[in-house]
């Protein structure tokens, strides 16, 4: 009974910093959809650039581990406004296999790049010493770099909450997403809030790569690799909000290290499995419009 | 001019038309032959051209014709490889039977998932067809005792073809029997796009909301198509494992699932003869580039889907096509197309 | 025994009432108007009737059977047509086949799988004799992407029409029509089988009155009246409500 609830802890623990990783990546797209109707694939490139660049920042740069992490999120959300100006923003009306055929063109661009930059194997993040190690909490011990992780994630998760209930910018993403033509049609210049998003969403699927990337291997295939979890996230919260993917990443992140702890001979099954089931009773998601 | 304008077959020939065959319909199976004839040494790999021809045509019923998205179709396609694998290994290695068998299972497939994905639209559909994928790539790779798991199914025992036409090393009965096996998928598909079947499915792709008011069964239709694709995509796949003796889980990647995407869309979707064009350029290219300069390769298959993306979303023969009218306005009394 | 009928029908969306307690008769071979101001619940009631929205309480009947229960295809086999406000075409396909298809699953023969669509003689004929009676015949072999507005509206009308439907169900067919191209729909309105019920929603106050032999006004999600159109232009609520704002 001892060691089940010991492991029942770890799981949740786990689970929860796994969790908390995907909803950082994830959020951004279940915000650009509902708001653009776009589908993008390539999302997880943007987090793959952030854990990249922020080796790359602390290995060639020489910079400190937080700083790096704050000069990836930037650049990547600078790199993806030019990209939605230049190529996205064509394919606002288009339909749903252009979007997809574009955004997987991306990804296969950004694969070469990235196996061409830093090498086909995985790359480990480099860790400041003070994040190493264990930390008691609770009567446990649990890695310092996990709670790092939580604690970061659930400071972000507030401030985006509170950002979009109380500023300008979440009145009209909420108004946008709601009926887009709608918006239009009282002034909000949907071009420039698009950008903005997206380039929001990019940014913290950066910071959560380069966080994450602990948890979920920097790899030039990243973005294959990691593209079904994020979508599942995004499905089954339903699009276009942000508690949806909260929801959704909990329980993908906590059921998939328990299924991958307890039943490591399914592997990731069980999870496909219940996103059917789930898809099945609800297809919008738990927290989506109905159609 | 006139025998070019079938090309251009972006709309089914519909009620008004004519489904009869047209002389340039012809040309790939003379092309075909020919290959047979004059480049013995390219058949292996003329074979596998061949096979992803019928799976390329496969995926063109659902996706181009159906309308419905997908990046999962690769899950019937190893399904099928698979199922013909076992069969071999552990019944009979008689390539009909396994073909049938293959057909059936995956046909059952389709059925079984398709009828909890089609209740889906758009993005929770393409999540669920990379999910189908994802679960049969792991029911094939820890399912060890059954599947060879991460080593496959090596030196699968084949017998000769209606037990008189051994497969040789050369690969000739082998591509013989891909190019009959894609005929008649082939007239399949043609038969069935020309159908009033298929025109309702045109229906439920260009306004799904009008078939439900002249009282179409939406859903059904739909189903039937997508097990039809399945099952066609799973002869595809026992096809790659009776011609290679082989079968791994390479055939339940993502990538190829991907791939396939590609190369229809390359081709052009929803032409039926896209299905034919784009593997052939796609698989002698990669034969070519990949092998020199392999990131290269994967940097320009992004960048060749982006500018198909922009401007040319009809593949080669709709740039084909355009040509063609461009050519028939310049022409002196040429008509505006 | 009414061609169409519905009782006590009502829809709410939570605490938002759109449909209350609206008790309609449609009788055979009628020419029965629906008007109302925006937002009076219209098209939230012809799609109650034809089965895309749920009642929240009441009964559809269709020749006296309950229909209530059906889903929106099954509605259609039993003969309830219906046109829509915006155009809802097959926008890629000629404008044969957005006829045709409709006729082929009339007729039975649209599961088909084996021979050509263009085999199915009996499917064409029909399309093509919709077409002329319409005067879309020439236009048959075009893309319905390529017509004019006025002309889609017409094929809208087709496809209907190719369901041989027993109830016809008229969603402001002039809508968005340059009042050149109107002309057209109303005559093809004024020549439709006399044995079809049909009931049309318009704003057109001038097609309402040269049209319907009946009336129902609808405002809020209720009916406030129905009556003949002297009854009704006459009516002083409908005056109050609706008419008297000078709409025209």
């Amino acid at each position: 009974m001892e060691a089940f609830l010991s492991s029942l802890v770890s799981i949740l623990f786990h689970g929860l910093a796994f969790g908390a990783i995907l909803y950082v990546i994830s959020v951004g797209l279940s915000v650009t959809m509902g708001l653009m109707g776009f589908v993008n694939l390539a999302h997880g490139v943007f987090a793959m650039a952030g854990g990249y660049l922020m080796i790359t920042a602390m290995q060639k740069l020489g910079l400190a581990w937080l700083p790096a992490l704050l000069l990836a999120c930037v650049a990547v959300a600078v790199a993806s406004m030019v990209l939605e100006r230049l190529l996205y923003a064509r394919l606002y009306g288009a339909g749903e296999l252009e979007q997809v055929l574009f955004t997987i063109g991306l990804i296969f661009v950004a694969v070469a790049i990235a196996r061409l930059a830093y090498g086909p194997n995985p790359l480990a993040a480099p860790l400041p010493e003070y994040m190493k190690g264990q930390t008691a909490l609770f009567g446990r011990t649990f890695p310092t770099y996990r709670v790092v992780v939580i604690a970061a994630s659930a400071v972000l998760i507030v401030l985006l909450w509170l950002g979009l209930e109380r500023t300008r910018w979440g009145a009209m993403v909420r108004a946008a997403v709601d009926n887009r033509a709608m918006a239009q049609s009282i002034g909000i210049d949907t071009g420039r809030l698009f950008t903005f998003t997206f380039a929001l969403g990019s940014g913290l699927a950066a910071l959560g790569g380069a966080l994450g990337a602990d948890l979920m291997a920097m790899t030039p295939t990243y973005p294959f690799e990691q593209l079904v979890y994020f979508l599942i996230v995004v499905a089954i919260g339903g699009l276009g909000t942000l508690r949806g993917p909260f929801i959704g990443a909990l329980l993908i992140g906590i059921g998939d290290t328990a299924c991958k702890y307890w039943v490591p001979q399914f592997g990731a099954f069980f999870i496909y499995a219940a996103t059917m089931v789930l898809l099945l009773w609800r297809p919008q998601g738990l927290l989506g419009k109905a159609h | 001019m006139d025998l070019l304008r079938h090309v251009r077959s972006d709309v089914a020939v519909g009620y008004g038309g004519s489904a009869r065959l047209r002389p340039l319909e012809f040309l790939p199976w003379i092309f075909a032959i020919g290959v047979y004839f004059l480049a013995p040494n390219y058949l292996p790999l003329g074979a596998y051209i061949l096979i992803m021809i019928l799976f390329a045509l496969s995926l063109d019923l659902v996706l181009g014709y159906g309308g419905i998205v997908t990046l999962g179709h690769g899950a019937y396609f190893g399904f099928g490889a698979y199922v013909a694998g076992v069969l071999a290994v552990r019944f009979s290695g008689d390539p009909l039977l396994g073909l049938t068998v293959a057909a059936v299972a995956a046909g059952l497939l389709g059925l079984a998932t398709g009828a909890v994905i089609l209740r889906t639209h758009a993005l929770a559909l393409l999540m669920l067809t990379l999910a189908i994928t994802s679960i049969v790539f792991e029911v094939a790779s820890k399912w060890t005792v059954i599947t060879g798991g991460s080593d496959g199914l090596h030196s699968v025992p084949i017998k000769p073809i209606l037990a008189s036409f051994k497969f040789d090393m050369f690969g000739k009965t082998a591509y013989l029997y891909c190019l009959a096996v894609l005929l008649a998928g082939w007239w399949l598909v043609r038969c069935v796009v020309h159908s009033p079947f298929g025109m309702a499915l045109a229906g439920t792709r260009e306004n799904d909301a009008r078939m439900y008011a002249i009282g179409a069964p939406v859903y059904r239709r739909r189903l039937v198509a997508y097990s039809l694709s399945a099952a066609l995509a799973g002869v595809a796949g026992a096809l790659l494992t009776h011609t290679t003796q082989f079968v791994g889980l390479s055939v339940l990647t993502f990538e190829l699932s991907g791939e396939i995407v590609v190369m229809l869309v390359l081709g052009g979707i929803r032409r039926i003869y896209g299905a034919f064009v784009g593997p052939i350029v796609f698989l002698v290219a990669r034969d070519y580039l990949a092998k020199q300069w392999p990131e290269y390769w994967t940097a320009g298959i992004g960048l060749l889907l982006i500018f198909i993306v922009m401007f040319a979303r009809g593949g080669i023969l709709g740039m084909l096509d355009g040509l063609v009218a461009r050519i028939g306005k310049m022409k002196p009394g040429g008509t505006k197309a | 025994m009414a061609a169409l009928e519905t009782k006590k029908l009502c829809k709410s969306f939570g605490a938002l009432t759109v449909a209350e307690n609206i008790d309609f008769r449609l009788e055979a071979g009628a020419r029965h108007a629906l008007i109302g101001p925006n937002g009076a619940g219209k098209t939230t009631f012809i799609n109650m009737l034809t089965g895309r929205l749920p009642p929240s309480s009441g009964a559809v009947l269709l020749g006296g059977d309950d229909i209530t229960g059906l889903e929106q295809p099954q509605r259609v086999q039993r003969g309830l047509g219906r046109t829509f406000q915006i155009n809802t075409l097959f926008r890629n396909l000629s404008v044969l086949d957005n006829v045709a298809l409709g006729v082929a699953e009339r007729l039975g023969v649209a599961s088909r799988m084996w021979r050509p669509a263009s085999a199915y003689r009996e499917v064409r004929d029909e399309a093509l004799a919709l077409l002329d009676s319409l005067g879309l015949g020439a236009d048959a072999p075009q893309r319905v992407l390529d017509l004019p507005y006025g002309k889609q509206r017409l094929v809208e009308i087709a496809i209907a029409l190719g369901l041989k439907p027993s109830v016809l169900l008229l969603d402001e067919p002039a809508a968005g029509v340059p009042s050149l191209e109107s002309a057209r729909i109303l005559e093809v309105l004024d020549r439709l089988p006399a044995d079809i019920a049909i009931l049309i929603i318009e704003h057109d106050m001038e097609l309402v009155f040269r049209f319907a032999k009946r009336i129902t006004v609808l405002v809020q999600g209720q009916v406030l009246c129905e009556g003949t159109p002297a009854e009704i232009s006459t009516d002083r609520r409908v005056r109050e409500v609706y008419l008297g704002e000078g709409h025209g």
